[in-house]
């Protein structure tokens, strides 16, 4: 036999793993009988797995001192002493009826408590996936009412571009400089460091005068990045700089995320 | 003693015999349990069930059920299956099919819990692609077929065979060197 292919097969490792049926085990283990190198390799294989399983082990295994007393129980072979006194058989199936009633009612009373707190958890689930709905058409009805806004015929779109400080920024301002409604998507900022806040200015151009609009309060817990002001100015341009949280007086030139002018 | 004769005198219900079979497997088999429950208090209980039901099993051990670790390797993996399947941990974080025995690794918050010697473990497996442990994981500890374990991770059935022996040689080749 070419024992070296037999090893090379793999079927030794299945027969450590046990995954082999009773009789390829009892071929195997008359090869192993047979071969000295099949025996060794199956011992080998083993001890890869002993040494696994023993690094696996939680650092306190029980002594056997543990499991000593338990030995001696005798499973499922208590003797119950027969009572020699005869009884009419009626007594008995009065007993055996009550004692079957007993069962049953146990029984039932399990199942009871068991479908009692299947139903707690079903409604329980089913109170969330109601408030999740409940959630879902509320942040829908909110976005079409954005897109409703948005679409404003009124609704100037200017888009502001990346400054030194951060080229790959982007924001886009919505203005409807009747209803005096300004919108700031401003998906295309970092999110701000600790303490720091984004702060949205409107200026007019000539000169250079810049007036707060306010200040894109919780950027990062806000979803769909859109803030919402009114801007009763006669913008000429929107910028939006990092400002300490709170908001500044002056804008931090130096920190001037994005800028874009209002085409006229 | 060799083996053969200490298993045979512990078929016939020798406790001292018992008792070194104990002391040489104790470690091996609570350490299949808990890569199996992951939880040092359950694993221990689980474990000591295990040896009682093994000393009450004895008499049906032969060699047709493979070699005698082999065969307390499945008594003991069905055990912390059944466990873990029983009701009482329905509602625990445990899962048997997602787990595997590095999982443990990777989640050291959960270190105090089970108790594994991560220093003594990283040696065994740290050259161990994760394709073998998960390999080696199903096959050894969860007790998978390998039709099951084809499926699972999806590699041809006729692969497993030889892929597993090439995942043990690894793992004997990492124990060499430790």
């Amino acid at each position: 036999m070419d024992t070296k292919s037999y090893i090379e097969s793999g079927i030794l490792e299945l027969y450590v793993s046990g995954q082999l049926s009773e009789k390829e085990n009892q071929e195997v283990a008359k090869y192993a009988n047979k071969y000295p190198e099949i025996k060794e390799e199956i011992i080998e294989i083993e001890k890869a797995i002993l040494g696994l399983s023993a690094a696996l082990a939680q650092k306190n295994v029980p002594a056997f001192d543990t499991i000593k007393n338990r030995l001696d129980e005798k499973p499922n072979s208590r003797v119950i002493p027969m009572e020699s006194k005869r009884k009419s058989w009626t007594s008995y199936t009065g007993w055996a009826a009550s004692a079957l009633l007993t069962i049953g009612l146990a029984y039932l009373y399990n199942q009871n408590q068991a479908l009692n707190s299947e139903v707690q958890i079903a409604e329980n689930e089913l109170r969330q996936m109601e408030f999740q709905i409940a959630e879902a058409n509320n942040s829908l009805e909110k976005s079409k009412q954005l897109l409703f806004v948005l679409r404003d015929k009124n609704m100037a779109t200017i888009p502001l571009g990346g400054q030194n400080v951060s080229p790959d920024s982007y924001a886009r301002a919505y203005w409807n400089k009747e209803k005096q409604q300004l919108f700031i998507d401003a998906q295309g900022l970092p999110e701000p460091p600790d303490g720091m806040a984004y702060q949205v200015w409107s200026l007019t151009l000539d000169p250079l005068t810049p007036t707060s609009v306010g200040l894109l309060e919780d950027f990062i817990d806000d979803d769909n990045k859109v803030f919402a002001f009114t801007n009763p100015n006669e913008s000429q341009a929107f910028g939006i700089t990092l400002e300490p949280a709170g908001g500044s007086e002056f804008p931090t030139l130096e920190q001037l995320y994005v800028l874009g002018t209002v085409s006229s | 003693m060799n083996l053969e004769e200490l298993v045979g005198r512990f078929q016939r219900k020798d406790k001292a015999a018992f008792e070194q079979l104990y002391n040489m497997y104790a470690e091996n088999i609570c350490g299949v349990i808990n890569a199996i429950v992951q939880n040092s208090a359950l694993s221990e209980e689980i474990c000591q069930d295990v040896f009682v039901k093994i000393w009450n099993k004895a008499a049906s051990y032969n060699s047709s059920k493979g070699r005698f670790f082999t065969w307390i390797l499945n008594i003991a993996r069905n055990a912390a299956i059944d466990e873990l399947r029983s009701k009482s941990h329905k509602n625990q974080k445990l899962n048997l099919s997602t787990t595997y025995f590095v999982g443990i690794l990777e989640n050291p918050r959960d270190e105090e819990d089970n108790g594994i010697n991560i220093e003594r473990i990283g040696k065994f497996i740290n050259k161990l692609k994760q394709k073998c442990i998960e390999l080696i994981d199903l096959i050894y500890f969860k007790g998978y077929t390998q039709k099951e374990v084809s499926e699972t991770l999806n590699i041809p059935l006729g692969t497993v065979k030889t892929r597993n022996r090439s995942c043990i040689s690894q793992l004997r080749e990492n124990m060499k060197n430790t």
